[in-house]
């Protein structure tokens, strides 16, 4: 069995997974489908119009990793290689169909940051001797019984929060903080800036800790 | 007393994600950890900030539809096939 491993990048367990399937090890594939296949669909549903149509992108993703496998040379890791080859099949996808991607049509105002992160009447105003710092302490989330956050109604409402997105917030927060792509992952697969990048994330995230501080104020006692 | 150079918390709450991302220059990196050390109201939000990306992190499906699963294994399956022919 021939292995071509490139000396000056791949990762010893990407080697042994690449090398696995170039042989055929329906154990690896599936232990790999296992581990990236719900990130995967999760990525592919930014794209695509329905479930069904995401999971044929995935489907078709994997069919062009096996195509390609041959020739995977690790100059990225497996993983980065795997999620470029998802969101270039999702894209090719998505134009066919006649669906604009995410990102575009990023509008200036998604880049605005005139809305500030936290409610500019929780500081001190012009004045006073402290200005612009806390009124009064925020409330730590973890005073809170324990597990609340992780409650269904939480999560349901994080979901509902991240779902009314401007949706370049919403694909930068479901890349990074649901799917856990690294910054640079992000950047490579919409084609942005880093700075853009966490401009949106911060946008994002910002909305979310609202929702759940309103959440957390609102179910004192 | 307030230096010239101090980060107000209204201005650290914009330098959040640039914080915990490693995206602020040395310095002010530098600035940022000095005024969590004295304000109490600043590091509670950070945890705030942390503890929103970790419930935003429960949001990720843990398991594959098997249905989906299988046409994989199937496809794996030809695949291999058609390169051993």
């Amino acid at each position: 069995m021939e292995t071509r491993v490139d000396a000056y990048a791949a990762s010893e367990a990407d080697s042994r997974v690449v090398a696995a399937l170039r042989s055929g090890d329906e154990k690896a594939f599936m232990q790999l489908v296992t581990e990236y296949g719900p990130s995967m669909l999760r990525v592919a549903q930014l794209y695509a119009k329905t479930r069904a149509v995401a999971e044929e992108v995935v489907q078709d993703a994997w069919l062009g990793v096996l195509g390609g496998i041959e020739r995977f040379e690790g100059r990225s890791s497996l993983k980065t290689w795997i999620f470029r080859i998802l969101t270039n099949t999702a894209k090719t996808r998505a134009e066919r169909e006649g669906r604009s991607l995410p990102f575009s049509s990023l509008a200036p105002d998604d880049l605005e940051t005139g809305e500030p992160s936290v409610d500019p009447d929780r500081f001190l105003g012009e004045g006073e001797r402290w200005q612009s710092h806390w009124v009064s302490s925020p409330r730590r989330f973890d005073d809170l019984p324990e597990g609340r956050l992780l409650s269904r109604e939480a999560i349901g409402i994080v979901q509902s929060v991240v779902e009314k997105l401007p949706e370049a917030q919403r694909v930068v927060l479901t890349m990074r903080d649901i799917v856990g792509f690294a910054s640079e992952e992000v950047c490579d697969a919409l084609g942005i800036s880093e700075v853009n990048q966490r401009v949106l994330l911060h946008r994002a995230r910002t909305r979310v800790r609202q929702a759940l501080e309103e959440y957390v104020e609102g179910t004192d006692g | 007393m307030r230096l010239a150079d101090d980060i107000t918390c209204a201005e650290l709450v914009e330098l959040v994600t640039d914080y915990l991302d490693g995206g602020l220059a040395p310095e002010l990196a530098e600035r940022f950890e000095e005024h969590l050390v004295i304000c109490d109201g600043c590091s509670t939000h950070i945890e705030q900030m942390e503890e929103t990306i970790r419930v935003t992190g429960s949001l990720c499906e843990d398991d594959l539809d098997p249905e989906v699963a299988d046409r994989l294994l199937a496809a794996f399956r030809g695949w291999n096939q058609a390169g051993a022919q």
